[in-house]
Protein backbone atom coordinates (compact mmCIF):
# COMPACT_ATOMS: atom_id res chain seq x y z
CA UNK A 1 0.00 0.00 0.00
CA UNK A 2 1.58 3.50 -1.07
CA UNK A 3 0.26 6.55 0.40
CA UNK A 4 -1.21 8.98 -2.46
CA UNK A 5 1.32 11.46 -4.22
CA UNK A 6 2.19 14.56 -2.26
CA UNK A 7 0.22 17.53 -3.73
CA UNK A 8 2.65 20.87 -5.52
CA UNK A 9 1.68 23.93 -6.35
CA UNK A 10 0.29 24.31 -9.35
CA UNK A 11 2.34 27.48 -9.26
CA UNK A 12 1.96 30.82 -11.46
CA UNK A 13 2.36 29.26 -15.01
CA UNK A 14 -0.59 26.88 -14.67
CA UNK A 15 -1.69 28.80 -18.07
CA UNK A 16 -0.21 26.49 -20.07
CA UNK A 17 -3.29 24.20 -19.55
CA UNK A 18 -5.62 27.19 -19.61
CA UNK A 19 -8.69 26.18 -21.99
CA UNK A 20 -10.30 29.85 -21.93
CA UNK A 21 -13.80 28.37 -23.51
CA UNK A 22 -14.07 25.75 -20.02
CA UNK A 23 -15.43 28.48 -18.34
CA UNK A 24 -18.71 28.46 -20.34
CA UNK A 25 -20.12 24.73 -19.77
CA UNK A 26 -22.63 25.63 -22.21
CA UNK A 27 -20.89 26.59 -25.22
CA UNK A 28 -21.50 25.69 -28.55
CA UNK A 29 -19.70 22.69 -29.45
CA UNK A 30 -19.11 21.87 -26.06
CA UNK A 31 -20.55 18.57 -24.48
CA UNK A 32 -23.46 20.49 -23.18
CA UNK A 33 -25.27 22.33 -25.92
CA UNK A 34 -28.29 21.50 -25.91
CA UNK A 35 -28.50 20.41 -22.54
CA UNK A 36 -32.18 21.78 -21.07
CA UNK A 37 -32.27 23.51 -17.50
CA UNK A 38 -31.87 27.20 -16.11
CA UNK A 39 -28.74 29.50 -17.39
CA UNK A 40 -26.80 31.13 -15.09
CA UNK A 41 -23.37 32.78 -14.02
CA UNK A 42 -21.19 32.30 -11.58
CA UNK A 43 -18.52 34.80 -10.87
CA UNK A 44 -16.45 35.97 -8.02
CA UNK A 45 -12.95 37.63 -6.61
CA UNK A 46 -10.68 35.96 -4.95
CA UNK A 47 -8.42 37.88 -2.09
CA UNK A 48 -5.78 37.03 0.06
CA UNK A 49 -5.08 37.66 3.57
CA UNK A 50 -4.05 41.46 2.33
CA UNK A 51 -7.11 42.32 0.93
CA UNK A 52 -4.74 41.81 -2.96
CA UNK A 53 -6.72 39.98 -5.16
CA UNK A 54 -4.84 36.88 -6.57
CA UNK A 55 -4.91 37.27 -10.48
CA UNK A 56 -2.79 34.25 -11.36
CA UNK A 57 -5.23 31.41 -9.38
CA UNK A 58 -7.73 28.76 -11.54
CA UNK A 59 -10.41 28.08 -10.38
CA UNK A 60 -12.48 24.55 -10.76
CA UNK A 61 -16.19 23.69 -10.67
CA UNK A 62 -17.94 20.26 -10.20
CA UNK A 63 -21.75 20.01 -10.45
CA UNK A 64 -24.88 18.34 -10.94
CA UNK A 65 -27.24 18.86 -13.76
CA UNK A 66 -30.63 21.12 -13.16
CA UNK A 67 -32.06 17.45 -12.04
CA UNK A 68 -29.55 17.22 -9.53
CA UNK A 69 -27.54 14.57 -11.58
CA UNK A 70 -23.85 14.08 -11.44
CA UNK A 71 -24.74 11.59 -14.49
CA UNK A 72 -23.79 12.24 -18.70
CA UNK A 73 -25.01 13.92 -20.43
CA UNK A 74 -24.54 16.63 -18.43
CA UNK A 75 -20.69 17.19 -17.91
CA UNK A 76 -20.62 19.36 -15.03
CA UNK A 77 -16.66 20.41 -15.21
CA UNK A 78 -15.24 23.70 -15.69
CA UNK A 79 -12.41 25.68 -15.59
CA UNK A 80 -11.42 29.56 -15.32
CA UNK A 81 -8.04 31.81 -14.84
CA UNK A 82 -9.14 34.49 -12.62
CA UNK A 83 -8.37 37.58 -14.08
CA UNK A 84 -6.07 41.06 -13.78
CA UNK A 85 -8.47 41.72 -10.27
CA UNK A 86 -8.85 37.83 -9.28
CA UNK A 87 -12.10 37.79 -11.11
CA UNK A 88 -13.25 34.51 -12.06
CA UNK A 89 -16.39 33.49 -14.51
CA UNK A 90 -18.46 30.71 -15.40
CA UNK A 91 -21.88 30.13 -17.16
CA UNK A 92 -23.53 26.93 -16.57
CA UNK A 93 -26.49 25.60 -15.44
CA UNK A 94 -28.55 25.83 -11.89
CA UNK A 95 -27.82 22.39 -10.40
CA UNK A 96 -30.67 20.95 -8.48
CA UNK A 97 -30.49 19.28 -5.25
CA UNK A 98 -28.25 15.83 -5.00
CA UNK A 99 -28.65 12.95 -2.29
CA UNK A 100 -26.41 13.59 0.75
CA UNK A 101 -25.63 10.66 3.45
CA UNK A 102 -28.44 8.35 4.38
CA UNK A 103 -31.84 9.45 4.11
CA UNK A 104 -30.61 13.18 4.00
CA UNK A 105 -30.55 15.13 0.69
CA UNK A 106 -27.79 18.25 -0.11
CA UNK A 107 -28.72 21.47 -0.95
CA UNK A 108 -28.30 22.59 -4.77
CA UNK A 109 -24.16 23.70 -5.06
CA UNK A 110 -21.60 23.82 -7.16
CA UNK A 111 -17.93 22.29 -5.95
CA UNK A 112 -15.50 24.94 -6.26
CA UNK A 113 -11.80 24.08 -6.41
CA UNK A 114 -9.14 26.61 -6.37
CA UNK A 115 -5.22 26.19 -7.49
CA UNK A 116 -2.68 29.16 -7.21
CA UNK A 117 0.92 30.50 -6.18
CA UNK A 118 0.94 30.01 -2.67
CA UNK A 119 -1.67 27.03 -2.35
CA UNK A 120 0.79 23.43 -2.26
CA UNK A 121 -2.60 22.03 -2.62
CA UNK A 122 -5.79 23.64 -4.25
CA UNK A 123 -8.89 24.64 -1.36
CA UNK A 124 -11.85 23.17 -1.77
CA UNK A 125 -15.04 25.36 -0.99
CA UNK A 126 -19.35 25.11 -2.31
CA UNK A 127 -21.18 27.70 -3.83
CA UNK A 128 -24.75 27.21 -2.43
CA UNK A 129 -27.65 30.05 -3.79
CA UNK A 130 -28.97 32.19 -1.34
CA UNK A 131 -32.84 32.32 -1.13
CA UNK A 132 -32.91 28.78 -1.88
CA UNK A 133 -35.40 27.00 0.90
CA UNK A 134 -33.28 23.76 1.55
CA UNK A 135 -29.89 25.63 2.22
CA UNK A 136 -32.15 25.36 5.71
CA UNK A 137 -31.34 21.26 5.24
CA UNK A 138 -28.18 21.08 4.01
CA UNK A 139 -25.85 19.46 6.40
CA UNK A 140 -22.84 21.30 5.49
CA UNK A 141 -24.07 24.59 5.76
CA UNK A 142 -25.15 23.33 9.24
CA UNK A 143 -21.70 22.48 9.88
CA UNK A 144 -20.36 25.62 8.85
CA UNK A 145 -22.50 27.50 11.32
CA UNK A 146 -21.89 31.04 11.76
CA UNK A 147 -19.39 31.23 8.67
CA UNK A 148 -21.70 29.68 6.39
CA UNK A 149 -22.01 32.55 4.61
CA UNK A 150 -19.11 32.59 3.07
CA UNK A 151 -20.99 29.37 1.53
CA UNK A 152 -23.69 31.48 -0.48
CA UNK A 153 -23.63 32.74 -3.40
CA UNK A 154 -26.09 36.48 -4.32
CA UNK A 155 -27.83 37.37 -6.81
CA UNK A 156 -26.88 40.35 -8.16
CA UNK A 157 -29.06 40.47 -11.26
CA UNK A 158 -31.47 37.22 -12.32
CA UNK A 159 -29.40 34.49 -13.15
CA UNK A 160 -25.99 36.20 -12.55
CA UNK A 161 -24.65 35.09 -9.00
CA UNK A 162 -21.69 36.40 -7.08
CA UNK A 163 -19.24 34.06 -4.43
CA UNK A 164 -16.17 36.00 -3.27
CA UNK A 165 -13.28 33.96 -1.88
CA UNK A 166 -11.23 35.26 0.71
CA UNK A 167 -8.43 32.69 1.16
CA UNK A 168 -7.19 34.28 4.71
CA UNK A 169 -8.40 36.32 7.53
CA UNK A 170 -11.43 38.39 7.64
CA UNK A 171 -14.38 36.80 6.56
CA UNK A 172 -12.11 33.85 5.42
CA UNK A 173 -14.00 31.48 3.32
CA UNK A 174 -15.15 28.23 4.95
CA UNK A 175 -12.54 25.54 2.81
CA UNK A 176 -13.71 22.03 3.47
CA UNK A 177 -11.25 19.16 4.31
CA UNK A 178 -12.23 16.51 1.47
CA UNK B 1 -30.59 6.29 -9.49
CA UNK B 2 -27.12 7.05 -7.98
CA UNK B 3 -25.68 5.14 -5.09
CA UNK B 4 -26.65 7.76 -1.93
CA UNK B 5 -23.92 6.22 0.32
CA UNK B 6 -20.83 6.13 -2.09
CA UNK B 7 -17.35 5.55 -0.71
CA UNK B 8 -15.56 7.81 0.68
CA UNK B 9 -11.65 7.97 -0.10
CA UNK B 10 -9.05 7.80 2.31
CA UNK B 11 -7.58 10.56 4.27
CA UNK B 12 -3.94 11.26 4.02
CA UNK B 13 -1.39 9.17 5.36
CA UNK B 14 0.21 11.37 8.20
CA UNK B 15 3.24 13.64 6.83
CA UNK B 16 2.66 12.80 3.31
CA UNK B 17 1.17 15.87 1.99
CA UNK B 18 2.31 19.75 2.64
CA UNK B 19 1.29 22.45 4.59
CA UNK B 20 -0.82 24.99 3.52
CA UNK B 21 0.91 27.41 5.78
CA UNK B 22 4.39 25.89 4.60
CA UNK B 23 6.74 29.34 5.64
CA UNK B 24 9.69 28.78 3.68
CA UNK B 25 7.83 29.06 0.70
CA UNK B 26 6.78 32.70 0.63
CA UNK B 27 3.91 33.20 -1.63
CA UNK B 28 2.19 30.91 1.30
CA UNK B 29 2.19 33.37 3.84
CA UNK B 30 -0.68 35.49 2.79
CA UNK B 31 -2.48 32.25 0.61
CA UNK B 32 -2.89 29.65 3.23
CA UNK B 33 -6.51 30.16 5.51
CA UNK B 34 -6.18 30.80 9.12
CA UNK B 35 -8.87 28.99 10.56
CA UNK B 36 -8.98 25.03 10.54
CA UNK B 37 -10.14 23.39 7.44
CA UNK B 38 -14.09 22.05 7.79
CA UNK B 39 -13.66 18.01 7.81
CA UNK B 40 -17.15 16.51 6.04
CA UNK B 41 -18.10 12.82 5.68
CA UNK B 42 -17.56 12.29 1.20
CA UNK B 43 -21.06 12.52 -0.63
CA UNK B 44 -21.52 12.00 -4.31
CA UNK B 45 -20.21 15.78 -4.51
CA UNK B 46 -16.61 14.17 -3.67
CA UNK B 47 -16.64 10.58 -5.07
CA UNK B 48 -18.09 12.09 -8.46
CA UNK B 49 -15.81 13.48 -10.96
CA UNK B 50 -16.14 14.39 -14.65
CA UNK B 51 -15.74 11.73 -16.90
CA UNK B 52 -12.72 12.95 -19.39
CA UNK B 53 -13.08 11.32 -22.84
CA UNK B 54 -10.67 11.64 -25.69
CA UNK B 55 -13.32 12.55 -27.82
CA UNK B 56 -13.86 15.53 -25.65
CA UNK B 57 -10.44 16.08 -24.70
CA UNK B 58 -8.01 14.99 -27.11
CA UNK B 59 -4.47 13.37 -26.63
CA UNK B 60 -1.38 14.89 -27.11
CA UNK B 61 1.66 12.68 -25.87
CA UNK B 62 4.24 14.47 -28.11
CA UNK B 63 5.78 17.65 -26.83
CA UNK B 64 8.91 17.81 -29.12
CA UNK B 65 6.89 18.17 -32.55
CA UNK B 66 5.42 21.59 -33.55
CA UNK B 67 2.63 21.58 -35.98
CA UNK B 68 5.36 23.18 -38.07
CA UNK B 69 6.80 19.70 -38.29
CA UNK B 70 10.28 21.20 -36.14
CA UNK B 71 11.64 19.70 -33.13
CA UNK B 72 12.12 21.35 -30.25
CA UNK B 73 15.58 21.93 -28.89
CA UNK B 74 15.77 19.67 -25.95
CA UNK B 75 17.29 16.44 -24.61
CA UNK B 76 13.94 14.31 -25.78
CA UNK B 77 12.84 12.25 -22.36
CA UNK B 78 10.46 9.78 -22.45
CA UNK B 79 7.99 10.27 -19.42
CA UNK B 80 6.19 6.67 -18.19
CA UNK B 81 4.27 5.47 -15.57
CA UNK B 82 1.24 3.82 -13.80
CA UNK B 83 -1.75 5.82 -12.05
CA UNK B 84 -2.46 3.90 -9.16
CA UNK B 85 -4.55 4.17 -6.15
CA UNK B 86 -3.45 3.72 -2.90
CA UNK B 87 -4.24 -0.24 -2.84
CA UNK B 88 -2.56 -0.37 -6.35
CA UNK B 89 -5.50 -0.47 -8.32
CA UNK B 90 -4.93 1.21 -11.90
CA UNK B 91 -6.85 3.96 -12.37
CA UNK B 92 -8.02 3.64 -15.91
CA UNK B 93 -8.78 6.73 -18.38
CA UNK B 94 -7.07 8.98 -15.62
CA UNK B 95 -6.50 11.95 -17.93
CA UNK B 96 -2.90 13.99 -17.15
CA UNK B 97 -2.22 17.14 -18.25
CA UNK B 98 1.10 18.12 -18.49
CA UNK B 99 2.95 21.38 -18.28
CA UNK B 100 7.05 22.74 -17.94
CA UNK B 101 9.35 25.00 -18.92
CA UNK B 102 12.06 24.48 -22.29
CA UNK B 103 15.37 23.40 -22.17
CA UNK B 104 16.45 26.81 -21.31
CA UNK B 105 14.21 27.01 -18.04
CA UNK B 106 11.49 29.46 -19.59
CA UNK B 107 7.84 28.96 -19.84
CA UNK B 108 6.35 29.85 -22.89
CA UNK B 109 4.01 32.08 -20.42
CA UNK B 110 3.46 35.74 -20.64
CA UNK B 111 4.69 36.03 -16.93
CA UNK B 112 7.50 34.25 -17.24
CA UNK B 113 11.06 36.93 -18.19
CA UNK B 114 13.72 35.00 -17.18
CA UNK B 115 16.49 35.95 -19.24
CA UNK B 116 16.93 32.71 -21.44
CA UNK B 117 15.51 32.21 -24.76
CA UNK B 118 12.09 30.83 -25.84
CA UNK B 119 12.19 27.68 -28.13
CA UNK B 120 9.67 29.20 -30.71
CA UNK B 121 6.27 27.27 -31.01
CA UNK B 122 6.99 25.08 -27.81
CA UNK B 123 4.09 25.68 -25.87
CA UNK B 124 5.35 23.02 -22.85
CA UNK B 125 1.76 21.56 -22.39
CA UNK B 126 0.74 17.66 -23.22
CA UNK B 127 -2.13 15.71 -22.45
CA UNK B 128 -2.39 11.61 -22.30
CA UNK B 129 -4.65 8.80 -20.28
CA UNK B 130 -4.12 5.85 -18.75
CA UNK B 131 -4.85 2.91 -20.43
CA UNK B 132 -6.70 -0.03 -18.45
CA UNK B 133 -3.67 -0.86 -16.71
CA UNK B 134 -3.16 3.10 -15.70
CA UNK B 135 -0.48 3.01 -17.98
CA UNK B 136 0.69 6.02 -19.22
CA UNK B 137 3.67 7.80 -21.13
CA UNK B 138 4.42 10.93 -23.07
CA UNK B 139 7.30 12.55 -25.33
CA UNK B 140 9.33 15.88 -24.42
CA UNK B 141 12.48 17.23 -23.04
CA UNK B 142 14.27 17.75 -20.03
CA UNK B 143 13.50 20.92 -18.50
CA UNK B 144 15.64 24.18 -17.12
CA UNK B 145 16.07 24.68 -14.04
CA UNK B 146 14.77 28.20 -13.31
CA UNK B 147 15.54 31.25 -10.69
CA UNK B 148 12.35 32.46 -8.85
CA UNK B 149 12.67 35.18 -6.02
CA UNK B 150 11.52 33.26 -3.10
CA UNK B 151 14.46 34.17 -1.23
CA UNK B 152 18.03 35.13 -2.28
CA UNK B 153 19.79 32.81 -5.15
CA UNK B 154 16.52 31.01 -5.46
CA UNK B 155 16.36 28.25 -8.13
CA UNK B 156 13.26 25.61 -8.93
CA UNK B 157 14.89 22.07 -9.42
CA UNK B 158 14.19 20.81 -12.86
CA UNK B 159 10.52 19.54 -12.70
CA UNK B 160 7.65 18.63 -14.70
CA UNK B 161 3.91 19.85 -13.68
CA UNK B 162 1.66 17.16 -13.79
CA UNK B 163 -2.55 17.74 -13.42
CA UNK B 164 -4.33 14.60 -12.98
CA UNK B 165 -8.61 13.59 -13.04
CA UNK B 166 -9.45 10.30 -11.57
CA UNK B 167 -12.53 9.26 -10.97
CA UNK B 168 -13.84 11.25 -7.74
CA UNK B 169 -13.48 14.86 -7.52
CA UNK B 170 -11.66 14.40 -4.19
CA UNK B 171 -8.85 12.64 -5.98
CA UNK B 172 -7.95 15.82 -8.21
CA UNK B 173 -4.38 16.09 -7.98
CA UNK B 174 -1.87 18.66 -9.40
CA UNK B 175 1.57 17.43 -8.42
CA UNK B 176 5.78 18.20 -9.48
CA UNK B 177 7.59 15.75 -10.96
CA UNK B 178 11.38 16.06 -10.12
CA UNK B 179 14.44 14.37 -11.60
CA UNK B 180 16.59 11.98 -9.97
CA UNK B 181 20.14 13.35 -8.86
CA UNK B 182 19.31 17.06 -8.71
CA UNK B 183 21.28 18.94 -6.52
CA UNK B 184 18.40 21.92 -5.99
CA UNK B 185 16.13 19.47 -4.51
CA UNK B 186 17.74 19.73 -1.15
CA UNK B 187 17.51 23.45 -1.15
CA UNK B 188 13.82 23.97 -2.52
CA UNK B 189 11.16 24.72 -0.14
CA UNK B 190 8.26 23.41 -2.23
CA UNK B 191 9.95 19.88 -2.60
CA UNK B 192 10.96 20.11 0.84
CA UNK B 193 7.35 21.74 2.19
CA UNK B 194 6.23 17.55 2.26
CA UNK B 195 7.40 16.55 5.97
CA UNK B 196 7.82 12.61 4.88
CA UNK B 197 11.03 12.29 3.29
CA UNK B 198 9.40 8.69 1.44
CA UNK B 199 6.74 10.86 0.32
CA UNK B 200 9.25 13.49 -1.33
CA UNK B 201 11.17 10.68 -2.85
CA UNK B 202 8.24 9.18 -4.57
CA UNK B 203 8.21 12.72 -6.43
CA UNK B 204 11.26 11.91 -7.53
CA UNK B 205 10.79 10.06 -10.85
CA UNK B 206 13.41 7.48 -11.57
CA UNK B 207 15.65 6.51 -14.27
CA UNK B 208 14.55 3.19 -16.44
CA UNK B 209 16.57 1.74 -18.75
CA UNK B 210 12.95 -0.14 -20.23
CA UNK B 211 11.53 3.04 -21.22
CA UNK B 212 14.67 4.39 -22.69
CA UNK B 213 14.42 4.16 -26.46
CA UNK B 214 17.51 3.05 -28.17
CA UNK B 215 19.03 5.74 -30.49
CA UNK B 216 15.83 8.26 -29.29
CA UNK B 217 15.23 9.25 -25.97
CA UNK B 218 16.32 8.47 -22.34
CA UNK B 219 13.29 7.34 -19.92
CA UNK B 220 11.71 8.38 -16.74
CA UNK B 221 9.60 6.54 -14.81
CA UNK B 222 7.02 8.48 -12.16
CA UNK B 223 4.55 6.21 -10.72
CA UNK B 224 1.37 8.58 -9.77
CA UNK B 225 -0.91 7.42 -6.93
CA UNK B 226 -4.61 8.84 -6.12
CA UNK B 227 -6.45 8.53 -2.95
CA UNK B 228 -7.77 4.90 -2.48
CA UNK B 229 -11.07 4.23 -1.27
CA UNK B 230 -11.94 4.20 3.22
CA UNK B 231 -13.27 1.26 4.59
CA UNK B 232 -16.74 2.02 4.33
CA UNK B 233 -19.04 5.13 3.79
CA UNK B 234 -18.11 7.91 6.62
CA UNK B 235 -14.93 6.39 7.18
CA UNK B 236 -11.92 8.39 7.81
CA UNK B 237 -9.07 6.45 9.16
CA UNK B 238 -7.75 3.95 6.21
CA UNK B 239 -8.10 0.50 5.98
CA UNK B 240 -7.89 -1.87 2.38
CA UNK B 241 -11.84 -1.58 1.26
CA UNK B 242 -12.35 -5.15 -0.44
CA UNK B 243 -15.98 -3.92 -1.72
CA UNK B 244 -14.80 -1.20 -4.14
FE1 LIG C 1 7.29 25.35 -12.58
Amino acid sequence: MTAATAHQTAGPYWHLIDFPEWADLLRAGGPNEGIPGPRITLTGRITDGAGAAAPDAMVEIWQADAAGSYEPPFHGFGRCAADADGVFHFTTLRPGSVPGLGNASQAPHIVLAIFARGLMKHLVTRAYFAGEPRNAEDPLLAAAGPRAGTLIAKETAPGSWRLDIVLQGDGETVFLDV
Amino acid sequence: MPDTQPPAYRRPAPATQPAYDSPAYGSTHLRHPKAPLLRMPHTLSEVTGPRMSQGAYPAEADMTRLPNGRVVMGERIIIGGRVLDEDGRPVPGAMLEVWQANAAGRYNHPRDTHDVPLDPDFTGRARVFADAEGRYSLTTIRPGAYPWRNHHNAWRPVHVHFSLFGAGFAQRLITQMYFPGDPLLALDPVFQATPDAAARDRLVAKFDLGLTVPEHALGYRFDIVLRGAAATPFEDAGHDDEGH
